[in-house]
């Protein structure tokens, strides 16, 4: 049983969306990273780097597979979590705790078209 | 039965002092290295293990028990063909006039060698129904770069060269597909497939514009379900001024049946370690020729072998073509892996390379028909060469494909492919190739049935497993993170 955070945004590709005022932060889902296996590697994008809805950001590499990360909406890269270059094991520790990157959200109304938690929830069977 | 002491780290089994072997006398000992620059001068005595002749004989004897190929067992590894290698290549192959040529001898005392790398590249030419050939790249990765250089150099010929830049991709294309296009220089593009495992059309439709290069296909794909829509397919690429590319990864089902280049492929490689019986061993040599249709042939990489036929007879030339796309490898490519695939060629000849496909067919749809009722068939259809179970039918229990792939090795069976293609959580990809026999067969189903009961009845156990081999579960993570491949001395 994947945990799942209410409050959260979620897409089809099993990222989520943590919401603070103007700013979102991105990360893969519990559910990603229990299919991905342990996580060797994450591939994040620079700070300034400008994403929309849908673009790929980077990539994230476990002992099973790799995986490009889709951003579920559109923004400018504040910040991205330097910690995972050290340790990438710390998404599969607590993937809600441990985001990718922190964006400057272009667009709020982009957050409509994605799940909440329940509709994530059934998206993934459980 | 190995010995535990002899297979430790040699490093580890050298003692101070100890010789095995005495060394001529250096003569260049004062010898003058002229420039060298000083950075690449040793300082100190290189460290190499100190050991006596028999510990060098025992430890790598002992280590060579722990090897697994398919001299020794069944080697069900989907999308990698690993039928057996029949003695005879090999017995052509060690033959002194070929392990005897120097790749700096000149071409004219090498005219036997030449023309079995000519008539292989037209055997290759026959079979896939492509117009020419180059057996210089060194794998099927290697052939895929070249062939998506070839790609690059026709748009290039007709001013498309920056224009073109997009190459499709299925989602369930081999890996190497989408990190070869990069490689080239080239944006991958994916492609969805349909719920049975087929190209969907109409998402590659909106996909072609005058931005595409190519696209790049397996047929059957990776699930050994065969394109039906190939024609099609083929026809909108072209229609969009792109090309078809064929990864020749699972040509063995199709080998003297059916050809790429009537599919509609304008290029494609093959990888002669798969379905043309040459070994893997190791890692390799590997070898991935790549046949281009008419009109590419000039791109091809150098050096190329051709024939001459004047009133002497013929003879075979080394020739530099102007338009090729330049060398990807010294020389010619890994002659002896040539040389066995052109003496398996012979040896089935034209009549019985067309029992290749049918065979590998009928021993994947058997492995499949007798195992669905206990794994999970997510595509029941009959199936190519391989096909992909979803894990175990009962997950009720825990037990994972991985559990499942590492019992098998109890048994003394190689795992199949596991977790690919991605299309599914729990893969498992079988390919049982055609020299396998029915009893192995028969055996490997047996077996699987039986991990299957003990996923109910002994979870644990199959979580647990290897049990009977020299090392356990490793660490994978471990070894992804923490790369140490040197000896560590103290």
């Amino acid at each position: 049983m994947s945990k799942v955070i209410e409050g959260l945004y979620y897409s089809e590709t099993h990222e989520y969306v943590r919401v603070e005022g103007e700013m979102g932060y991105v990360g893969i889902t519990d559910y990603a990273q229990h299919e991905l296996g342990n996580v060797v590697y994450v591939d994040m994008p620079e700070v300034g780097d400008e994403f929309e809805a849908g673009d790929e950001f980077g990539a994230v590499e476990s002992v099973k597979a790799a995986s490009d990360l889709n951003t579920p909406v559109g923004g400018t890269v504040e910040e991205v979590n330097d910690a995972l270059e050290d340790e990438p094991g710390l998404v599969n520790k607590d993937a809600f705790e441990n985001w990718i990157i922190k964006l400057k959200l272009a667009d709020m109304a982009e957050l409509d078209d994605l799940m909440d938690a329940e509709a994530y929830r059934k998206f993934i069977g459980e | 039965m190995n010995n535990q002491y002899y297979s430790k780290l040699i490093f580890e089994l050298s003692r101070e002092g100890r010789q095995g072997y005495s060394l001529p006398r250096n003569e260049f000992v004062n010898h003058n290295l002229c420039d060298m620059p000083a950075q690449l001068l040793r300082q100190q005595e290189p460290k190499l293990p100190e050991v006596d002749e028999l510990t060098v004989v025992r430890h790598y004897t002992n280590m060579s028990n722990n090897n697994f190929g398919v001299d020794t067992g069944f080697y069900p590894l989907g999308s990698c063909t690993m039928k057996y290698n029949p003695k005879i290549n090999e017995d052509m192959a060690a033959h002194p006039d070929f392990t005897g040529l120097h790749p700096f001898q000149p071409a004219g005392t090498a005219d036997g060698a030449l023309e079995i790398y000519y008539n292989l590249q037209h055997s290759l030419a026959e079979l896939s129904g492509m117009k020419e050939f180059t057996l210089n790249p060194f794998a099927g990765a290697h052939g895929e770069l070249t062939g998506l250089m070839v790609m690059r150099s026709y748009h290039a010929s007709r001013g498309e060269g920056e224009t073109r830049r997009k190459v499709i991709v299925p989602d369930s294309a081999h890996g190497t597909n989408p990190a070869s296009a990069a490689v080239c220089g080239l944006e991958v593009v994916t492609v969805k497939s349909l719920a049975d495992g087929t190209v969907d059309v109409d998402d590659l439709r909106p996909l072609l514009d005058n931005t595409v290069a190519g696209m790049m296909m397996t047929n059957p794909n990776t699930l050994g379900i065969f394109e039906r829509n190939i024609a099609t397919i083929a026809a909108m690429v072209h229609e969009a001024g792109g090309l078809m590319y064929y990864d020749g990864a699972n040509l063995n089902p199709l080998l003297g049946r059916c050809r790429p280049g009537d599919l509609g492929f304008d290029i494609m490689h093959i990888n002669l370690h798969k379905t043309f019986s040459t070994p893997h061993g190791g890692g390799g040599p590997g070898s991935g020729p790549v046949g281009v249709r008419e009109g590419l042939e000039r791109f091809l990489p150098n050096p190329r072998v051709v024939k001459v036929s004047d009133d002497d007879g013929d003879s075979f030339m080394i020739q530099h073509g102007e338009e090729s796309l330049g060398c990807i490898s010294a020389f010619l490519g890994n002659f002896g892996v040539i040389m066995r695939a052109y003496a398996y060629i012979l040896t089935l000849g034209h009549e019985h390379v067309k029992e290749v496909g049918p065979l590998a067919t009928l021993n994947a749809n058997y492995v499949k028909e007798s195992l669905k009722d206990v794994y999970e068939l997510p595509l029941d259809v009959v199936c190519k060469h391989e096909f992909v179970f979803d894990g175990l039918k009962d997950k009720s229990t825990g037990v994972t494909t991985l559990d499942v792939a590492k019992r098998l090795l109890d048994y003394g069976f190689h795992a199949p492919t596991i977790y690919f293609p991605l299309l599914f959580h729990e893969a498992m990809m079988i390919e049982p190739t055609e020299t396998e026999s029915i009893e192995t067969l028969d055996a490997f189903i047996e077996v699987l049935r039986k991990i299957a009961g003990e996923a109910s009845e002994n979870p644990e156990m199959v979580k647990t497993a290897p049990h009977n081999t020299p090392v356990r579960r490793l660490d994978d993570t471990k070894a992804a993170l923490e790369q140490i491949v040197t000896y560590q001395f103290e």
